[in-house]
Order: structure tokens, then sequence, then C-alpha cells
């Protein structure tokens, strides 16, 4: 679709070249069967777009419109029926388990532990790809796991059980994990989906200040159409496993495209900072 | 934050070789027949130190010839349990995972018996044909494990109650085979029914077979260590072991392998002894955590001390008779295995 998000984007933008892309999605598509004889279950249509260092991407729709397959192309776990993901030049679902992870971090709505660890014991597996598979951690994993929780502000949480955290301070434990990693992209699957409003407002906000300190470029799927204008700076908008506009929020967020994607009467209107902001119009 | 260092996981390996040293001690003393420890350390100095050929004749043959080789099996065959046990945890993600309750044992058994049935008409060589029944038992194990875990997947993720009811219905089929072939095939043999359905210890093998016993438990115990920490991230899910750089399927087909291995290895030479690989990682865990580095060589000592312990007991309680060691292990395992399924389910 790269004609239809060349429209998308704003006037000014400057267009993007492939040398200042770190992850380029060029014609990526996919199809889901159970059968391989029947017709596919699932397609996700040619998909095309790029993000640099330091920007953060949302990947925005409704319910099965293709964003967590999406999502699984990009971290390379699926590999695209036709078209390429780049990573850097590379392409991400080539690379060795070990190489994409010191390369690509993925954080999944929830992660659930069989036996009881440790708050440092599980963002210290985040060190795993940068070392022999059988070792002992090293002085440097050690303080690189310290900076990584202090990022996300949970350096007290360090000595805690997994199991007797809240959600909200889990969340910021499994996001210290992918920081470890030390990646250059940063996936997260509806990283919101379980936190209260304070605590979405605090993670997104820790996401920002990450992407724009360590040039990670991050892609966020969500659900949140107001979290996504407030904190992202390219919107990729899905409908039905067809990606159908890629651009800022301003261009992207028209009340009739919204409305139509999401099935429900919606307003938009845009504040001071120029982001909009969706109001969704229940019983009417 | 205080990660694992060499040091200390040798310190804790080291504990663990005092208390096996001191179960082994006790082992040798107690029987039918009485040993004095004292005469035995004084005769065992005297051979060492070359003031002496052979230990004294009227205790020497029993604690050497008898006492001795069988501990060596209890310690092999825990240890084997333990691993195997420890392995399918990780590898299932359920707790309640073990080579027993998953019917694993059961297939070795039945592997075991066939190449038993098979031997005669094969005419191998004495020491292929000492190697043919570890051999059954471990093709009997790997299409256990196969079959355990098709049955227990669904939506390409293992569901753990599938999983553990597939496992103990496919064990009591076996168990039912083993009985069938027990009674019609081979009836008279010298390893009767309750060896292969309860675990004994009691038969003395070649020399060989003791070889081939810790040289397979090495290499298996090994390979399945340099996975370690691959089993580790494991525990968190197929998924995200891979998103931090796990190769599941490349682990997944070492420790299956090596694990069933360990198990068709144990059964072979003890028939199917239950709930060690259950009860021993259980506790190992509680005392030393969930790092498999750590994990791995204590549950492989745990389970050396157990069933030195377990064997002991079988040997004295009734004595002069024996009871099955399967059976000790499982007065203690079942109810663990209860309390463990209770508090999961709570």
């Amino acid at each position: 679709m790269s004609s239809s998000s060349a429209l998308a984007r704003n006037p000014g933008d400057p267009g993007r070249s492939n040398a200042d892309a770190r992850l380029s999605v060029e014609q990526v598509s996919y199809a889901y069967s159970a059968n391989p004889s029947q017709a596919p279950l699932f397609t996700l249509e040619a998909t095309s777009f790029q993000a640099k260092p330091g920007e953060i991407l949302a990947i925005l729709g409704p319910n099965a419109s293709g964003k967590s397959t999406l999502l699984k192309l990009i971290s390379g776990a699926l590999a695209p029926l036709s078209g390429r993901i780049l990573l850097n030049g590379f392409v991400t679902h080539s690379l060795t388990p070990r190489t994409r992870a010191q390369r690509i971090a993925v954080v999944q709505q929830e992660s659930t532990l069989l036996f009881p660890a440790r708050a440092w014991e599980f963002v210290l597996q985040g060190r795993h790809s940068h070392g022999r598979s059988l070792r002992f951690e090293s002085e440097d994993d050690v303080i690189i796991a310290k900076n990584a929780l202090a990022q996300v502000g949970a350096a007290d949480l360090s000595d805690r059980w997994m199991d007797q955290i809240s959600g909200g301070e889990k969340q910021r434990v499994i996001l210290a994990r992918a920081l470890a990693q030390q990646p250059l992209l940063l996936l997260l699957d509806e990283p919101t989906l379980h936190l209260d409003i304070a605590a979405q407002i605090g993670l997104l906000d820790s996401l920002r200040r990450l992407a724009a300190e360590n040039r990670y470029t991050v892609v966020v799927v969500t659900h949140e159409l107001n979290l996504a204008a407030e904190y992202a700076d390219q919107v990729v908008l899905m409908q039905r496993g067809r990606c159908l506009r890629v651009g800022p929020p301003a261009s992207i967020y028209q009340r009739e495209l919204l409305e139509q994607v999401f099935q429900t009467p919606l307003t938009v209107e845009f504040g001071s900072s120029g982001r909009p902001r969706v109001t969704v119009m229940s019983g009417t | 934050m205080r990660p694992l260092t060499l040091r200390r996981l040798f310190f804790q390996c080291f504990v663990l070789v005092l208390i096996l040293l001191v179960v082994v001690i006790v082992a040798l003393k107690f029987g039918a027949v009485p040993v004095s420890l004292y005469a035995l350390g004084r005769d065992l100095l005297a051979v060492i130190f070359g003031q002496r050929s052979e230990i004294s004749s009227d205790y020497g043959l029993i604690v050497m010839n008898i006492r001795l080789p069988r501990i060596l099996l209890a310690i092999f065959v825990g240890a084997s349990l333990s691993v195997a046990g420890t392995s399918f945890q990780a590898l299932l993600r359920n707790p309640l995972a073990d080579p027993y309750v998953l019917g694993v044992s059961s297939g070795a058994s039945v592997g075991a018996v066939l190449a038993l049935i098979a031997a005669p008409f094969l005419s191998l060589p004495p020491v292929l044909a000492a190697l043919l029944t570890p051999m059954g038992a471990f093709l009997g194990a790997t299409a256990t494990i196969a079959a355990v875990y098709f049955l227990g997947r669904r939506d390409g993720e293992i569901d753990s109650n599938t999983l553990l009811l597939g496992g103990v219905i496919i064990g009591s089929f076996l168990s039912a085979i083993i009985t069938l072939l027990m009674s019609t095939v081979i009836s008279g043999n010298t390893r009767g029914m309750v060896f292969w359905l309860m675990g004994n210890l009691s038969t003395s093998f070649q020399r060989s077979v003791y070889w081939f016993l810790g040289i397979g438990f090495f290499v298996a115990t090994g390979a399945i260590y340099t996975t370690a920490t691959d089993l580790n991230l494991l525990l968190s899910g197929e998924k995200e072991a891979m998103h931090l750089g796990v190769d599941v399927r490349r682990v997944r087909l070492v420790v299956y392998i090596a694990a069933s291995f360990l198990t068709g290895l144990a059964v072979s030479v003890s028939g199917s002894i239950a709930y060690v690989g259950l009860i021993v990682p259980h506790v190992m865990r509680l005392i030393f955590g969930s790092d498999h580095r750590t994990l791995l060589p204590t549950a492989a000592l745990g389970g050396a001390i157990t069933v030195v312990f377990a064997d002991t007991l079988a040997r004295t309680v009734v004595a002069p008779t024996e009871v099955a060691v399967g059976a000790v292990t499982a007065i203690v395992g079942a109810p663990l295995f209860i309390y463990l399924l209770r508090k999961r389910l709570a």
C-alpha cells in the first residue's frame, strides 16, 4: 500500500529515504489457514511503512484487523508470504533467534512464570542473547540490568518476587527486561491492556523518553486511540487485514475514516498541541 | 542482585556430595547382615595403603559384591530420574511432569521387555546383547514422550491438564501391555512383573553395564546442562523464550532425547521407580531456587541421595525380605503429588 501511505503523509514531511529508516516493512503480506487445501482464514494484504530511530509507531485498528499478525511478522516470529522486513538492512526473519534477540525486544501482553523469580533474575534474562548459551552473568550484565530497572523507575523492585508485585509494576519490570536486551527495535503488544490510567500514562511517558534517549525505534500495537494520538509519531491504521493509512496522527485522525474503521460514531478535536483527541459518542 | 557464581554452585554441590557420602556409608552398614563400620573403615584403609590385598572375606563379599554395586545402581538411577524429571518439568512447563506420571517410565519398561523378548532371536555378541535392553527402553521412552506431547498440545500450545491426563492414560495402557507380555510371552523370567511395574534395585549386572550407565548418565546430563539457561527462559513460555534468543526447536530436541535416554537407562536396570523425578526437583527448587544451572546438578545429587536412602529402607524395614523400592518412593511421592496438584488448582 505504498501509494496510499504516500498520500497520507503530511505535505511538509520530507520524503523518507531508505537510508535513514531503521525499520523498513516492504510490501509484506501474510495468509493464515488451518488447512493448506482450504481458503485462508485470515490474510494480511501487502503492507509497507518505515520507521526511524527514536520514533514511536502505533499500529491501530479494531479486533481481527491484523495488528498482532503484523507485529509477529516484524518480530521475525512469522515469515511473510511475500515482501520483506528489514532492520538496519537485515531481513528480520532470516536472523538466528540469538541475533534477533540482540536487535529486537518484544514485550507481550502478559508474562507468566512457572516458578517464582525475583525481579532482578527476570531482568537478567534479557542478557541471555548477549553471551554464550551456558554461562554466568558478568559484571557488565548486572550493571546493564540495574540501569534498565532504573530507567523504568523500578530500581526499588529489584529484590521483589514477580508474583507479588502489581500489574503496573510487573509491566515496568517486563519493559526493563526488554531494555536489558539493548535492542534497536522495541515491539510492544497492547502494553497498557491491564493497567489503570495512571500506569498507562507512566508507561507511555517512559517509552517516549527511552525512545528519545536511547534512539530505540518503538512499535506499539494498541486499541487506545487517544494514547496513540498523544504519543505516536506515526500511526498505521489497519482494518480487516488491510493497511488503510500510514502517517502522523494529525493526518490519520479524520472523523469519517475512524468511524468507518471502528464502526462507532465519534468526534475528533485538535488540542493546542496539535494532537487530535477522539471522543466516542455512546448511545447516539 | 546476587547472580549465580561458579563458587556458589560448587559449594551447594559439595554440601550435597557430603550428604550422599553419609547416606552411602549408612547404606553399606545396614542390611540383613550388619557390618561394623569401624572394621570396614580399618580394612579399607589397610587396602588403600597396601598393607593388605583385600577386605576380610566374611563381610567383604557382602559389601563389595552385593551392597556397593547396588548402591552404585541406586545413585545412577536416582540421579537419572531426577534430571529427567527436572527437564520434563521445564520443557512441558508443568511442575507435575515426571517420567513416571507422564507414562515415560512405562514406555521404557515396554521397550525393555520387548528387547528381552527379541534378544534370543537376534543372536548378538554378549556385549551388544547387554545393551539391547537399555536401547529398547530408550526407544520406548522416546516414543511415549512424543505421544504424550502431541496428545497434550491444543492450538499450538501445551495444555497442562490434557498433558497430565494423556500421560496417566498412556501409562496405565502401557502397564497393561507389560502385564500381558509378562504373563504370556516370558512367564517365568527372573525379573518379574513387579520389577517392571514397581521398580527394584536387587538385580546385579555385568561390569560393562555399570560403565554404560555411568558414561550414558554423564553424556546425557551434560547435553541437558548445556541448555540450562535456555530452560530458565522456557519457564516463561516458548514464544517469550524465542524472543529472548532461545533456539526453541534445538533445545526441545536435545532435552527430549537426552531426558528420554536417562529414563530408558534408569528403567532398563531398575524398572519404573515412581515419583523420584517429581519429589526431588521440587525439594531442590525450594532450597536452591529454580535456576537450572543449580537445579540440574543439585537434583542429580538429591535424586541419588533419595534413591540410596529409599533402597536402604526397602532392604531393612522387613528384613530379611525386601519391599520394592518403587513402593517406598510412591508412598512418599503420591501424597506430595496430590498436595502440589491442590496447590496449583488453588
